[in-house]
This record gives C-alpha cells, sequence and structure tokens, in this order.
C-alpha cells in the first residue's frame, strides 16, 4: 500500500501571547469592559474608514499574537516513520497537537486516513489513587484502546511492564521508573494505524528503552505509520527513514533522516562540513603557510555533513605555501561533542614527508577507512606544523564537522543490535571462532 | 475541527484495513452535536465515571457513607430550626421526611452541578495531551453521583418506613424520572460553567454562591405550595422545582401531581443541556490553546 497516512496542507497555528497573567486566566471584567467598549472602536474604525475614503475595514497590528506553526505542508505515505527534529519551542509539539485533535489549527488543512494514537505524555490519564492495573484500564481507554482489547493483551501488559507484583498498588506508591515502564507497556500495545509520539521516550531507563525502541520498530513492521519527536538523532536515523527539521515554526528540512539529522546537528554545533577562508590575509597561518580550505567530503567529491558509517570518508585541506623550502607536515584531530578526542592523525604522503615543498597551492586529503567511526557527531582540528625545528603554522579548532549516521541495516559493525552501543570508536572487526565438540573434549 | 467518518468506516471492524478518514481544519461558529462521535466513545465515558466513583472516597475514614450524611445533616439541621423553631408547613408531610426527600435529588444535582463545572479545568492535563470528546468530561462527573443518590435513597426509603408513610401506588415510577431529570439539569448548567470556566475561573468561586442561592430558589425547606399562581407554574422554570415536586408526590403524595409546572421544568432542563451543548461545542476548540 502506497496511499497517504498523513496530508497536512499549510498548517498554521496563532496563540496570544503577552497577556499579563498568562494564558487562560482572562477574567471576565476585561471581557466585559471590552464589550462595552467595541461599539466605540467599530465608530472610531468607521469614522477612520470614511476619513481615508477606503472600503477596507482596519485591522488592528496583532502584535500579542504569535504563529507557532505557519506554512506547515508534508505528506506521510502509510508505514512510513518519520521523525521531527528541532530545537525546543520551534513548533514541533504543536503539529503533533494539531495532528492528534488536541487543538485546532488556525489555517490549513490536515486530512488522516486511519486510526490515530497519540502519545504526547507518559502514563496519559494515569491516577495516582488507582492501582496499577486500574489505570491500564483507564489510560488503555483514554488512548483510544477498546476495552475488550485491553483485556485480550492485559496479561501482555503486565508481563512487559515487569512490575507484576506491584500491579494492585496504587501507582502513587511506585517509583518513577515503574510509573514509566507500566505507562509504557499500555503505549506499547495500541495497534492504531497511525502513532504519534512525542518527546516520551527520553525518560525510563536504558534498557526499558530499547525495549520500547523494538516495539516501535514492531509496530512499523506491521505497517503502521510513526510520526515521532525526538532530541536523540541517533534514535532518528536508525527508526526513521525520513525527518522534519522545524525550527521558528515551519519546516526548514525534509528528506532522509540521516541528512536532516546530521544538518541539524552541525547547525546545534553551529559548525558546518566545510569552512573556507576566502581571503589569504585573514586565513590561519603565518608568514609560512595559510589554510584555505577544509571541508568533509565523500568518495565522490561531494562536500557532506552525514557520513554513512560503512562508507569511507575524507578530511579535505587545501593551504598555500608562501614561501618554498619548508618541510611541513599537515594533522587532523577528531572530537567528539563531549570533547574527547577520538584519534589524530599527520600526514604521511611519502611523495611530501619530510620534503621541502616548493610555493603554491597544495590540497591534501585524509581516507577514514569505513566501519571504524561511532554514530555521533566528529567535530574536526586541523594544523599545519615543521618538526626540525618546531613550529605550528596554523592550528584551528573545531574548524569543521560531521555526523556518522548508521541506519542500522546489519552489515556494519552494530550487527543486528540497533540499541545505543558505547565507545568513540566502532570498527568492524574479523572475528575468528573455533569450536570443539562435547566429545572431543573427553 | 470537523470529522467525516465514512459510513463502512462505522460497520467495518478494526481488522479490515482503515476507512476513517478525519478532517483537520479550523471551524467557525456553531458546529454541529456529532451525537454519533459521543457513541464512539462510550468506553471512556464509561471508564471516566468508573474513575471518579473509585476515586471519590479513597482514603477517607467512613467513605462512602459521605453521600448519606451531607444530606442526612442537612436534613437534621433544616427540621430543628426550620420546621420545629420557624415552623414551617411540609403539606402535612412529617418535616424531616418532607425535607430529605427534597435533599436527595437536591444533593444529586448539586454536587453534580459542582462537580461539572471545575471538571474541564481538574482534567486539564487530559485535555492539553489526548483527545476524546471534551463533553463526556462534565458528563462524566455528573453521572458519577449516581451511586451516591442510589445510597442515599435507600436511607430515605428507611426513614419513609420509619415514619410508617411507605406506599406503593405506580406514581413511585416518578422517582427515576425526575432524578433523570435532576441529571439532565446539572448535566446543562455543567456544560455551560465547565466551559466558561476554562476561559473565566471567576466561575468556580460563583459556584458554591450559586448552589446556596439556588437551594433557597428550590421548594426543599419549604411547600411551594406557599406560591400561588401565576408565580407557581413561573418557579417551575427552576428545573429542580419540578424534580423536587415530583419527588415528594411520588414518595410521599404530597403535594399536587404534577402537572404544567413540571412541563415547563423539563422544557427548562432541555433548554440548558441543549444550549449548553451547543455553546460546549463552539467554544471547545480553544480548551486546549487556554486551560
Amino acid at each position: 500500500m502506497d496511499e497517504i497516512a498523513v496530508r497536512v496542507d499549510n498548517i498554521g497555528k496563532q496563540y496570544r501571547i503577552g497577556t499579563r497573567r498568562g494564558p487562560g486566566t482572562v477574567m471576565l471584567r476585561e471581557v466585559l469592559t471590552d464589550l462595552a467598549a467595541a461599539p466605540f472602536r467599530k465608530l472610531r474604525a468607521l469614522g477612520q474608514r470614511l476619513a481615508a475614503g477606503s472600503t477596507e475595514i482596519q485591522r488592528p497590528a496583532r502584535a500579542d499574537h504569535i504563529w507557532a506553526l505557519r506554512n506547515a505542508s508534508f505528506e506521510v505515505p502509510r508505514g512510513q516513520v518519520i521523525g521531527i527534529i528541532g530545537p525546543n519551542g520551534a513548533g514541533k509539539s504543536t503539529l503533533l497537537k494539531i495532528l492528534s485533535r488536541i487543538t485546532e489549527p488556525t489555517e490549513g488543512r490536515v486530512e488522516i486516513h486511519g486510526r490515530v494514537g497519540s502519545l504526547l505524555e507518559v502514563g496519559t490519564g494515569f491516577h495516582p489513587e488507582l492501582t496499577g492495573l486500574e489505570n491500564v484500564f483507564l489510560s488503555g481507554a483514554l488512548l483510544g484502546m477498546r476495552k475488550a482489547e485491553i483485556e485480550r493483551n492485559l496479561d501482555e501488559i503486565v508481563a512487559f511492564s515487569e512490575i507484576d507484583k506491584f500491579i494492585d498498588t496504587p501507582v502513587k506508591h511506585y517509583s518513577s521508573g515503574m510509573y514509566v515502564r507500566l505507562a509504557f507497556s499500555v503505549a506499547a500495545h495500541l495497534e492504531p494505524e497511525i502513532l504519534i509520539v512525542d518527546e516520551v521516550l527520553a525518560v525510563g531507563d536504558v534498557a526499558f528503552q530499547r525495549k520500547c525502541l523494538n516495539k516501535m520498530e514492531d509496530v512499523h513492521h506491521h505497517g503502521r505509520t510513526i510520526l515521532f519527536v525526538s532530541h536523540n538523532m541517533d534514535a532518528v536515523t536508525r527508526l526513521c527513514e525520513r525527518a522534519l527539521l522545524i525550527s521558528n515554526g515551519g519546516i526548514q528540512k525534509d528528506g532522509p533522516a540521516g541528512d536532516v539529522a546530521s544538518a541539524y546537528l552541525l547547525s546545534t554545533l553551529k559548525m558546518d562540513a566545510v569552512q573556507e577562508w576566502p581571503s589569504s590575509d585573514t586565513a590561519p597561518g603565518n608568514g609560512v603557510a595559510r589554510l584555505r580550505r577544509l571541508r568533509v567530503r565523500d568518495e565522490a567529491g561531494a562536500t557532506v555533513e552525514n557520513v554513512d558509517v560503512r562508507q569511507p570518508l575524507g578530511i579535505e585541506m587545501v593551504f598555500d605555501m608562501l614561501v618554498p623550502g619548508h618541510v611541513v607536515m599537515p594533522s587532523l584531530m577528531f572530537y567528539t561533542r563531549s570533547g574527547t578526542c577520538v584519534f589524530s592523525a599527520q600526514d604521511l604522503d611519502p611523495e611530501w614527508r619530510r620534503r621541502p615543498r616548493p610555493a603554491g597551492r597544495f590540497t591534501t586529503t585524509a581516507w577514514i577507512p569505513p566501519n571504524l567511526l561511532a554514530e555521533g557527531a566528529l567535530l574536526v582540528s586541523c594544523g599545519l606544523s615543521s618538526i626540525k625545528p618546531l613550529e605550528v603554522h596554523y592550528f584551528v579548532r573545531d574548524a569543521v564537522a560531521f555526523n556518522v549516521t548508521d541506519p542500522a541495516e546489519g552489515d556494519s559493525a552494530r550487527g543486528d543490535w540497533d540499541g545505543s552501543i558505547p565507545g568513540v570508536i566502532r570498527p568492524l572487526l574479523k572475528w575468528d571462532t573455533s569450536h570443539e565438540t562435547p566429545d572431543s573434549t573427553s | 475541527m470537523a470529522e467525516e467518518v465514512t459510513p463502512e468506516a462505522l460497520t467495518t471492524p478494526a481488522l479490515v484495513p482503515p476507512l476513517v478518514t478525519t478532517v483537520i481544519e479550523p471551524a467557525r461558529g456553531w458546529v454541529p452535536l456529532r451525537v454519533r462521535e459521543l457513541w464512539e466513545y462510550r468506553e471512556v465515558l464509561y471508564y471516566l465515571i468508573w474513575r471518579d466513583i473509585k476515586v471519590k472516597y479513597r482514603q477517607t475514614l467512613i467513605g462512602a457513607a459521605w453521600a448519606i450524611v451531607q444530606p442526612l445533616m442537612t436534613m437534621v439541621v433544616f427540621s430543628v430550626f426550620l420546621g420545629k423553631l420557624a415552623k414551617v408547613p411540609s403539606d402535612g408531610a412529617p418535616y424531616p421526611l418532607f425535607t430529605f426527600a427534597a435533599l436527595v435529588p437536591w444533593s444529586f444535582f448539586a454536587n453534580g452541578l459542582t462537580q461539572s463545572a471545575t471538571s474541564l479545568v481538574a482534567s486539564g492535563n487530559l485535555i492539553t495531551k489526548v483527545y476524546f470528546p471534551r463533553l463526556l468530561v462534565p458528563m462524566g462527573r455528573v453521572l458519577a453521583g449516581l451511586p451516591d443518590i442510589a445510597l442515599s435513597f435507600l436511607v430515605l426509603l428507611g426513614l419513609v418506613a420509619m415514619y410508617g408513610r411507605l406506599q406503593w401506588t405506580l406514581s413511585v415510577l416518578w422517582l427515576p424520572l425526575m432524578a433523570v431529570l435532576a441529571l439532565l439539569t446539572a448535566f446543562g448548567i455543567g456544560l455551560w460553567l465547565s466551559a466558561l470556566n476554562v476561559q473565566y475561573r471567576d466561575i468556580q468561586h460563583a459556584v458554591p454562591f450559586l448552589v446556596q442561592i439556588w437551594l433557597f430558589a428550590t421548594p426543599i425547606a419549604y411547600p411551594s405550595s406557599l406560591l400561588a399562581e401565576p408565580w407557581r407554574t413561573i418557579y417551575g422554570l427552576n428545573p429542580m422545582v419540578g424534580v423536587v415536586e415530583g419527588f415528594r408526590w411520588g414518595l410521599l403524595g404530597t403535594g399536587r401531581p404534577p402537572g404544567i409546572p413540571l412541563v415547563v421544568s423539563v422544557a427548562a432542563a432541555l433548554v440548558l443541556v441543549v444550549s449548553g451543548a451547543f455553546f460546549f461545542r463552539r467554544v471547545e476548540r480553544t480548551f486546549a490553546d487556554v486551560i
């Protein structure tokens, strides 16, 4: 089936802001005075209109209204898992709330084909005084499960939550971990055609998160459509084929999950996959050498922000030697976002090693083999130095960055495991196994 | 928001590929009530009521006895001060019985009204996180009072028996109908007040006051026979007048059999419910934004 599950057409949502007491607390008094003043306002507007000789009614400027989301259009084919990423307050939640019919759009139109289940919080409808079991029914019903459906899945839900011992205890006595487990167990057993999930996977312990992600993929494999908001870029690239980047109330990017997630990640780092210094005077360097460009490229020569872990990747440094006769050595350092140095590399190209270079432009590319790095963003620093005597001609910290993604198709070092993996590198190793049958050892 | 459900979708079981199409668009002005959707969501209503009933008396010492204590104590107070001291007439019935027969449906009404008026605001966490017809929230709150009225009705029957005035006539059939009328009235007012309270929190401060005034505007502590026509019929515009009168007549045989004032009461209750439902639907779309 390749029909459309969700069609969003020019959706916009306007909110009123700037009231003195915040939203939801309009006093009756204000409305009454407003009502009383309305005829006079209209008269004044009419007067202005007549004076201006115009038939247009002047609409007052709406400075106290903001668009949380505007001109958002996209389509989701049935069975697609689509990630929605972007900074806080960018309009992601507003979009999900419109799609879940919690709030109404100010403009535009949405068409949804299929039953929608939305998980916008952990434990929708949970009541602290009710027992775990009672909450399963209450929450299940609110999330759109039929009573018969809940009863049919009850044993599985309780088993999935791993808290069967406490299922008859009021949830107010639960630890937050237990609460989350139970809440997710209910959610994981929803069977809507379209599942809308807000940033709810951010809570809960790692092992349980894993279990939920697996369950979600399960849902996907049953041909269900999932819209999934997350701040976990690795999870988005592993789970989703496609991602939307929402920022400043609009869709800024729509494309393959790895590309969109990488672009977003680099934009949050305020970094790019390429950096250039057009003028030699302002370029990093000294009287000997100047750095002109550093970029991340693929085999075909294109600058890339997103690197598939299974593909080789090149870091290309372009520099000018201003005076001839210097022996120089380009070098690169790779850092994770948290500042751990993953490795350093030096240019040992035999053609130029220990050999004085003439003046002119050099382009040198370091190739990182496929299946070596781990997922995530890497920040590249570069330098150029002479060893004898030691002199650093330039060193640029965090000059460019790229994001390594793994679509988890089974042929990378993560194998069949699609959860998170520790470690700053992840080489694909060759493993040898020998096997002895029990009788040969005796 | 407008929803278009294809007719096939309503008759095909969930196993068949989906045919349900939902269209989300900004709505303007008055919108239809979508009674069919309410029916679709009946299980949600059931669980909302079930939750309210389960939670209501958790962690209380005397539990469901609270359902009886409230009307019973009011009856005692009324009997002492109004019945004994002020010598208010009671249409020939013993005063405690006379006032308790009114307090049973009244408590149901007053609690239903109070509960439903604040129901939406109290359910803010649901309204901003999950979709279901919002109308079910005040509806559920009113319906959750049914076990209470059943319980206090049993006490009422005991009291009637104690006074030896138990009579088994067909007029008893009026009692459930009167309870339904009280329910409709509470629901109608609850629709208006709960929706208004989302926008104007003034409502929740005004509700106790409203209930107090309404108590005196209803013949609970006194008989409506104190009023002369045409005031007595006009008095019926307060649907609780019809409820209380009907309840007493059905149980104790006091007062006049239900007539024109009851018709007026039923009409008033229906106007409240229908207008309340349409008003509710009209303002419902902004609930999640302003709650």
